[in-house]
């Protein structure tokens, strides 16, 4: 079992839940870490459905969205499935300036979420 | 330099090393002032987030991480406004030349964000015609 620094991973039935430790995803260093974690999730351990629950979650940078945006086309190439929830209106919004709330699936609350699979 | 002017407006002026992360040196303070100038959560996130791209953007594509190089920061925070000029020692680019990431054919490409970001959460953003330097304001809207 893979060690994880920057998120904490979970199991509901089929469906992995992965919620994020930092407050904030804005350290570059922080973000490497974390896009090697969940790119992992989906190169090694072959997790097909992913639910991001954001709740911890207060600020990210587009370098942040930048490894979201990797992970969810790695998900597709693996015909793998993510969703995303939990997630705040300021982050909601950052969604939808940069218009990837056309390209993530997004919920609100983590069991709308795993119940969407 | 930190001054807090008879007016209740507060500046500061100071020079980042080009390392990842060094905009925690200004953005802490900055962000407790917006707070302590009565700014909501919601506006203190977009100018942070607009402030940490211009700084980003600065320290890695502007000096490229060069040891010897800079980022001049002055930021001036009052109830109504916060500006905050950002300048860096690289040679510059032409933000008009950024591709619209929100064009479908862009939508999937990890990177080029941070200047509509920037755009979106402030009210006015401005270049430089070298495109070194980019002054960032935000006025809130005021009640009727």
């Amino acid at each position: 079992m893979a060690t994880h620094r920057r998120i904490d991973v979970s199991k509901v039935g089929d469906v992995t839940v992965v919620k994020f430790l930092d407050k904030k995803i804005l350290d570059e260093t922080g973000i490497q870490e974390l896009g090697a974690e969940l790119f992992a999730l989906v190169e090694h351990d072959n997790r097909k459905s992913i639910v991001l629950n954001f709740s911890n979650v207060e600020f990210l940078s587009s370098a942040a969205l930048g490894k979201l945006i990797t992970l969810d086309r790695k998900a597709k190439t693996a015909k793998g499935r993510l969703k995303m929830s939990n997630i705040r209106p300021e982050i909601l919004e950052v969604f939808q300036i940069t218009k990837l709330n056309k390209v993530f699936d997004i919920r609100g609350e983590e069991a709308e979420a795993i119940s969407a699979f | 330099m930190d001054a807090q002017q008879s007016t209740g407006c507060w500046q500061r002026e100071l020079d980042l090393p080009s390392e990842r992360g060094a905009s925690r040196l200004v953005m802490d303070d900055l962000l407790g002032q917006l707070g302590a100038h009565g700014w909501s959560e919601a506006e203190i996130f977009g100018v942070h987030l607009a402030a940490e791209e211009a700084i980003t953007n600065a320290i890695v594509h502007g000096n490229k991480l060069h040891p010897a190089k800079r980022v001049h920061v002055a930021c001036e925070v009052s109830p109504a406004r916060v500006w905050i000029e950002i300048r860096d020692q690289g040679d510059g680019f032409d933000p008009a030349a950024v591709p619209d990431c929100t064009a479908d054919d862009r939508l999937e490409v990890p990177s080029g964000r941070g200047v509509m970001l920037m755009k979106s959460f402030m009210t006015r953003i401005e270049y430089n015609a070298k495109g070194n330097e980019v002054v960032l304001e935000k006025r809130r809207v005021t009640e009727p």
